[in-house]
């Protein structure tokens, strides 16, 4: 059947065949790809864009390279989403739809692991890079090269993903891949290998930056700032990364061991042979669960500083936040159970995970009346990223009390799998993961280039995103009590679901509005910089030292390190109207040098994944060889890996910076 | 830092201790994330020993007194890489390059005879695809032993290195961070040994 090549392993020309609309999605891509390659080089950008950006260590870059890469992700991942609600609205007794049902498992199974992989983690990614060492006084993470590394990692992975839609076919067992429908045994195609080793690869990435920031947060802090000094954006960022650097090891583990039963024929997740299947799912719950909070505890960090700064209060309840942060931090480890109460564990372990669920909700409600309590009495600014928290806040609290009712096993068992679950978690992860990041991102932007954002549009998007939202996932709601379960692209006519499949299908057009405008405003916003240009740097009257440097900040971010005294150090500077910076001596700065390593590296991940997928296993050698090469030249080259930017260069930098502010 | 790098003339400034104090927290925080992986797998192990599919059980194919072979020379490395250590801190690059040779062949040893090990036993009919207790077993068992020829690469590297470059601060932090590294491994190792060997052939 599948003869395997020595040259080009089980890659044949049939691979690049597909249905017409996916041929269409990949010579879209491709195009758009060469349009920019031609932008480039007409605008002979291509040494800028290496030496500025390609082989970048400044986190600033890294960053803004890390929302670009998701925001793209986004919209490929919404185009998926309207074709999935296009198939549900339409696929109703005799009519078939628009699309095959392989096409459909492949569209779920896409979506899901592309926006949490590639959009939210991506956007996490990106706004930790760009405001972290900012807000912690520092002029870099620990480890600058790794920092790249682990962007390429990421990309890699982002770029498999894509690849799938050209050559071969993408994963058709959901985002999660339980077996035995992602063995071998029932799905040979390449498509689960495909995601397992853009996961893997991303996966291993994330983990290296989780490292990263941990030890960033712990090492790097400017002089003054004890730990219960700092932001709550950055205690909530060291709470995700300590998840992480405990569940992301056990994602490596399971998806390696998935990959074993697949490739040389192991029996840990099979049906026979002594496999169990079971362990799978335990196992990439461990890792799920935490998962969702190490993403969603840096968007409450987001929603905290915004809340304080529009509100000009200090936060309320500051040791209680930090207490529940940690909190979640631990429990997050003892509820996994809850996603399979339905796999026969029996009542005792059920009833003991249920009731850890509900517990778990009750640090974040402490969060949520903690906000609240900010607000009141407060002289609030309604800014955008304010609307995106309130917007929140509604949400999250609908989506919080569908959680609890999922969370005892006996509602469980009727709602497990049902559209109703479905509707749960993408409350849960689009209120307040997506809402927290954008409102993170509208929040920063002014930091990072120098202008603001158009209110006005931002403020249609963000109304077409909340009123779309319910559009589309109240229904969804109802479907589930009705009995509809998800992945589900035919139903009968009997069942009476049509009308509000077509209601959720219209509100997805109303949310993709809102993607359209929130990208496009973007050009506006551009076009219109000289009116909301950032002067100061403190477009918000910002409490914390992201806000004390200039927008955009130099290379290295505070040309003397800041030293504070309590929290929120740039409001209490401020009320006190301290004097006029001292004449300050500067000093000799020293700042990691450029190096392409890091991409080097992300390019001969790819090329592992994408030779084990195809079974290339000369090229697969090669470029793990191509690894190792290239990190023993990296410790065994005797070159400087920083340069220096002697204190008169400083003084002259800053010199002219503040003739800009003037 | 260490009496090393006032012996060998360099100047601990400020910058280079922090940059000291954070590559080795940050290779201990590595650690941990390394220690979850091989708990992930030893708990897979857990829940699939005894799942021997009509294959053999532990007791059947371990080779106990190999295993302790194995186990004392990966004892020793650990041993000689300490000295290697001391040698590096007393800043005497002969002796360093000597007590991690003398690591490096160890751990050749070791490794020579876990993949005999692995080969007898799939020459025998005991491979991964036989069970899903064997599956487990070459697993844990071989992650260990992929850790180990990481370890030998690097510490390849790294002695080119010290050979070219000599006992810099540079260096020594390296060959600290390495025995973390190569110490770690024998703790897993003994780990391995306990629960995978001793029980498995006390058939607890
Ligand atoms: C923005 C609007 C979004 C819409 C309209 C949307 C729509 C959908 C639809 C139609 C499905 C398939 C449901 C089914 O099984 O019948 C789905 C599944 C899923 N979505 Fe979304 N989604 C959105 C955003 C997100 C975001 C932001 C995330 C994560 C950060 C996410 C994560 C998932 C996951 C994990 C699945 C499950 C995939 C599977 O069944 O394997 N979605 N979504
Ligand atoms: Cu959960």
């Amino acid at each position: 059947m599948i003869i395997a090549n020595e040259i080009t392993g089980r890659l044949t020309w049939g691979a690049f065949l597909h249905a017409l609309i996916t041929e269409g999605a990949v010579v879209g891509m491709a195009l758009a790809l060469l349009a920019l390659a031609a932008l480039v080089t007409y605008k002979r950008r291509w040494r800028w864009l290496w030496t500025e950006w390609l082989t970048t260590v400044d986190p600033k870059k890294l960053g803004v390279m890390y929302i670009l890469v998701a925001i793209t992700m986004l919209v490929r991942s919404g185009a998926d989403v309207l074709l999935m609600r296009l198939q549900q609205a339409t696929s109703v007794g005799s009519s078939q739809g628009v699309i095959p049902t392989s096409m459909f498992q492949q569209l779920f199974s896409a979506h899901g692991t592309i926006m949490i992989f590639f959009v939210a983690m991506g956007l996490m990614f990106g706004i930790i890079n760009l405001v972290l060492p900012l807000q912690i006084g520092s002029r870099d993470v620990a480890f600058p090269f790794l920092n790249a590394t682990s962007f390429w990692l990421f990309a890699a992975g982002m770029a498999l993903v894509n690849v799938s839609l050209g050559i071969g076919q993408f994963s058709a067992a959901g985002w999660l891949a339980y077996p035995p429908l992602s063995e071998l045994q029932y799905s040979p195609g390449v498509g689960v290998s495909y995601w397992i080793w853009s996961l893997q690869i991303a996966g291993i990435g994330s983990l290296l930056a989780a490292v990263n920031f941990f030890v960033t947060i712990l090492r790097m802090r400017c002089p003054g700032m004890t730990l219960m000094k700092m932001p709550m954006f950055a205690w909530s960022v060291l709470c995700s990364m300590f998840l992480a650097m405990f569940a992301f090891p056990i994602l490596t583990v399971t998806l390696a061991l998935l990959f074993l039963d697949r490739a040389i024929g192991t029996h840990f997740f099979t049906g026979g042979g002594g496999g169990n299947m079971m362990m799978y799912v335990n196992l990439i719950w461990a890792w799920g669960h935490p998962e969702v909070y190490i993403l969603v505890l840096p968007a409450f960090g987001i929603y905290s500083e915004v809340v304080a700064t529009f509100s000009r209060k200090p936060l309320f309840g500051y040791a209680s936040m930090v207490a529940a942060l940690v909190a979640i931090t631990i429990l997050a480890f003892s509820v996994w159970v809850h996603h399979f109460f339905t796999m026969g564990a029996g009542a005792d372990v059920n009833g003991f995970f249920g009731i850890m669920t509900m517990i778990i909700a009750v640090p974040t409600g402490v969060k949520i009346f903690n906000w609240l309590a900010t607000m009141f009495r407060g002289r609030i600014k309604f800014a955008t990223p304010m609307y995106w928290f309130m917007g929140f806040v509604g949400l999250f609290t609908i989506g919080g009390v569908a959680g609890v009712m999922l969370a005892m096993p006996a509602i469980d068992f009727q709602l497990h799998n049902s559209l109703f679950l479905v509707a749960h978690f993408h409350t849960m992860l689009v209120s307040g993961v997506l809402f927290g990041d954008f409102a993170g991102l509208i929040y920063w932007f002014p930091k990072v280039c120098g202008f603001r954002l158009n209110e006005r549009l931002l403020k249609y998007s963000f109304w077409c995103w909340f009123i779309g939202f319910i559009v589309v996932f109240v229904p969804l709601y109802i479907l589930g009590f009705m009995g509809a379960t998800r992945r589900l692209d035919h139903y009968a006519a009997s069942t009476g679901w049509q009308p509000l499949f077509i209601i959720s299908g219209l509100g997805s057009l109303i949310i993709a509005a809102g993607l359209a405008l929130l990208i496009l405003q973007v050009g506006v916003s551009i076009r219109q910089r000289a009116t909301t240009r950032d002067v100061d740097g403190d477009p918000w009257n910002g409490r914390t030292l992201e806000w004390t440097t200039t927008s955009p900040p130099p290379v290295y971010n505070f040309a003397t390190i800041p030293v504070v005294h309590g929290r929120d150090p740039f409001w209490a500077a401020k009320q006190e109207d301290a004097a006029p910076p001292e004449t300050r001596a500067f000093g000799d700065i020293h700042m990691p040098k450029n190096t392409p390593v890091g991409m080097f590296v992300g390019g001969f991940a790819f090329v592992v994944g994408f030779t084990l997928i195809w079974h290339i296993y000369w090229l697969t050698i090669l470029a793990v060889l191509g690894i190792l090469i290239t990190a023993a030249i990296r410790t065994t080259s005797t070159d400087e890996s920083e340069y220096t930017i002697r204190a008169a260069e400083v003084a002259r930098l800053e010199s002219s910076r503040q003739g800009v502010l003037v | 830092m260490s009496a090393a790098e006032f012996a060998a003339g360099g100047q601990a400034d400020a910058r280079d201790i922090e940059v000291e104090a954070k590559a080795i927290f940050g290779f201990w925080v590595y650690l941990m994330t390394d220690c979850v992986l091989f708990a992930g797998l030893f708990a897979t192990y857990a829940v699939l020993r005894d799942n021997t599919f009509g294959g053999p059980a532990g007791y059947q194919i371990f080779n106990m007194p190999e295993v302790l072979v194995e186990t004392l020379v990966l004892l020793m490395s650990s041993f000689t890489c300490g000295l290697g250590v001391l040698a590096a801190r007393g800043n005497r690059k002969a002796q360093v390059l000597g007590w991690f040779a003398a690591t490096f062949v160890l751990g050749l040893v070791f490794l020579s005879i876990e993949v005999t090990d692995f080969h007898s036993l799939v020459t025998h009919g005991s491979s991964w695809t036989r069970s899903g207790f064997l599956s487990a077993y070459f697993t844990l068992v071989g992650t260990h032993g992929l850790h180990i020829t990481i370890g030998l690469l690097w510490m390849a590297v790294l002695a080119v290195r010290i050979r070219k470059t000599g006992l810099t601060r540079g260096n020594v932090r390296r060959l600290t961070l390495l025995s973390l590294f190569w110490h770690f491994l024998d703790l897993v190792w003994i780990f391995i040994f306990t629960i995978v060997y001793l029980m498995g052939a006390a058939r607890v």
